[in-house]
């Protein structure tokens, strides 16, 4: 039978059906973080439970960790309580740890792939939601919560339902200054926040196929937003070659191997979806956010759609631009902003640091911007100072900070004051996400290097 | 984590009618601290239900004593964005033993039933004929049978079905979780577990 890339993925994890239930659902690789996994290694503990596969999971602190002085005691101590946890219970359970300090450590979603320890037709979990990141790989890759990471640790398993499948078809060349955070936030915007909900999302179609490995984990990351548990993207000569010589990927006669079952890793010509989806590239422009979810996007260049045109309810529309203090039908370029946050699990890979240093260099940082710059992990870092990155942007009036998740979910220090504008790179743009009473403005590293050195929104492709 | 047995709740109910609540206004990230789950239910709907300086909201619907009870009836779209158990917790702790939205985001959805709180999806026309009969009278008594799957405006007789699977059904019903199940068939995982390449 005609089987989807999902199908083939999904269908050789299925340990046993439950008739009438879930499925239960092997995890190939698990990863684990400070926020989400004290809790399960106390249910482990009050059940006396042991990890059943140590080698499968790997933990990073990332959440709640500072992005100045690492070196230094973290100061808030409920933080470092967490940190120290996490620390502990790798230890004893033998499960192997990047704590804060490590030369490996950084972003979850950010060192897995860049490790080699993600690879095509994995089944992939964490306790985070943008795990779904990794299905750039092909992998199956979603967020789970800490009931779930205590079921993983404890049986490798977890119980699920199979969900839905959805393709999205982009054909078609993308404009100058149009990146893969484009895409994503183009599409979030035509299915809104829900409209995935219940399906698991292949991405197919030259753009996808074009796109770097660092692009497509862009997008497959975003697939959260429009409510699909998971996104991904068929593996192929372009997933394999990053995976090459990585430091967990498989070597020699077992990587050949493995290649060749990766090659098989690809939708059948006559299988079919429970939902399709086309979109043109040439539709999609540098996007922004003006609201209060991901799905209130638009291109850079519109103005702020009336209540009467979007879809849903008109209360909760206006309540979302009364916080963000925005009107209806007002145009986005031009409007003052306070930061810029470049980083992520979304934004924070070398290629997001390239982007925004094309725009930056020769240029200078506009004074009353506070621009945060987070890289996704050390070996980004890295190659920000080895390609020559850190100069131009210490010669705008730059500073570079240290990894982790930062501004995003602002756990540590970094965060927005209230009622300041923050262009940022990242992926949610709720109430108070970056800060209590925060206003979030989502976009490419290419419209926050535009809206850095100008100090206001601005079309990314004036400047380039 | 084991947590009460669902069967028959017959309660009053908190309107909530916003579309999209995400789980960062669930429990917004900062107390997400913890390493133990105790106390989320004071954070619950953090940054709608105090001011900065720690008084309560008096617009905020958790803050208005005319409405109270197990059941939380939320607008469309509840509970998206992080996978944050703490979410779940958070209403749990609360006091809330019951989410009825016209639709849930997925993990929220899975993390409810994970930890004993019983998601209820229903249609859009009931969960208006819901609102207005909690503002018509905030006594309004709603019942959610397990059972029977289904969910009644006691006051005015209106009943709607509701899906759940059959296997977290008794999980519900039971106390069970999934850790129970997933332990006697440990064998079953290790013998799969042979079988993969990586």
């Amino acid at each position: 039978m005609s089987k989807t890339l999902f199908d083939k993925v999904w269908d050789s994890h299925v340990v046993r059906k439950i008739e009438g239930g879930p499925d239960v659902f092997f995890i190939d690789r698990h990863f684990i973080h400070e926020v989400t996994s004290p809790v399960a290694f106390l249910g482990l503990k009050s059940r006396g439970l042991k990890v059943l596969y140590p080698e499968r999971t790997f933990a990073t602190a990332d959440h709640n960790t500072p992005t100045i002085n690492q070196h230094l005691p973290v100061e808030d101590p409920l933080s470092a309580n967490q940190l120290k946890a996490l620390e502990d219970n790798s230890a004893e359970y033998g499960i192997s740890h990047w704590g804060l300090g490590h030369k490996k450590n950084g972003i979850v979603h950010v060192v897995g792939p860049e490790n080699g320890i993600t690879f095509p037709g994995a089944t992939i979990v964490c306790g985070d939601s943008h795990t779904s990141t990794h299905g750039a790989f092909g992998a199956i890759a979603f967020g789970i919560g800490t009931s779930e990471v205590e079921m993983v640790l404890s049986t490798q398993c977890i119980m699920q339902p199979k969900p839905k499948k959805m393709r999205i078809n982009i054909n078609g060349a993308l404009g100058k200054g149009v990146t893969p955070k484009d895409v994503a936030l183009y599409i979030i915007s035509q299915l809104t926040t829900s409209g995935a909900t219940g399906y698991f999302v292949e991405y197919a179609g030259d753009v996808f196929e074009k796109m770097t490995m660092e692009g497509r984990m862009t997008v497959c990351n975003l697939s959260i937003e429009m409510g699909a548990r998971g996104g991904m993207i068929a593996p192929d000569e372009t997933t394999f070659a990053y995976l090459k010589d990585k430091p967990l990927s498989p070597k020699g006669a077992d990587w050949d191997k493995a290649v060749a079952h990766w090659k098989t890793l690809k939708t059948d010509a006559d299988a079919t979806f429970d939902k399709e989806l086309t979109f043109s590239a040439s539709d999609i422009e540098p996007m922004i956010t003006y609201g209060t979810n991901p799905g209130m996007g638009m291109g850079i260049s519109k103005n702020i759609p009336n209540a009467e045109a979007v879809e849903g309810g008109v209360a909760t529309y206006k309540k979302s631009l009364e916080y963000m203090g925005y009107n209806e039908n007002d145009a986005m370029i031009g409007k003052k902003i306070d930061y810029v946050f470049l980083g992520s699990c979304t934004n924070g890979r070398i290629e997001d640091f390239r982007a925004f240093a094309s725009i930056v260099k020769g240029k200078k940082k506009a004074d009353h911007v506070t621009a945060w710059l987070v890289p996704g992990s050390h070996e980004v870092e890295a190659l920000i100072k080895e390609e020559g990155i850190l100069d131009i942007l210490t010669e705008a009036g730059f500073v570079l900070r240290q990894p982790g998740c930062s501004a995003c979910l602002a756990m540590n220090d970094d965060k927005v004051p209230a009622g300041k504008y923050a262009v940022s790179t990242s992926n949610r743009n709720f109430e108070g996400r970056q800060g209590p009473g925060s206003r979030t403005l989502l976009a490419s590293p290419l419209v926050a290097a535009a809206a850095a050195v100008t100090g206001v929104v601005t079309d990314p492709r004036t400047l380039l | 984590m084991a947590y009460d047995k669902f069967n028959i709740l017959k309660s009053t109910a908190v309107p909530l009618p916003l579309e999209n609540v995400d789980t960062d206004q669930i429990i917004p990230a900062r107390f997400l601290k913890a390493t133990k789950r105790e106390g989320f239910g004071d954070n619950l709907f953090r940054d709608w239900r105090y001011n900065n300086d720690n008084t309560p909201k008096e617009s905020f619907v958790l803050n208005n004593p005319i409405y109270s009870g197990k059941i939380l009836v939320g607008g469309k779209n509840f509970g998206s964005g992080s996978s944050r158990e703490h979410a779940a917790w958070a209403v749990y702790d609360y006091g809330f033993r019951c989410v009825v939205s016209s639709f849930f985001a997925d993990i929220f959805r899975n993390n409810c039933l994970n930890v004993g709180v019983l998601p209820v999806q229903v249609s859009a026309e009931f969960s208006e004929k819901i609102f207005n009969a909690i503002y018509d009278d905030p006594n309004t008594e709603i019942e959610v049978n397990l059972p029977n799957q289904t969910i009644t405006i006691l006051s005015t007789g209106a009943q709607e079905s509701f899906e759940i699977n059959s296997y977290k059904k008794e999980n519900m019903l039971n106390g069970f979780d999934d850790i129970d199940y997933l332990q006697n068939i440990k064998g079953e995982i290790e013998t799969f577990a042979e079988g993969l390449l990586l």
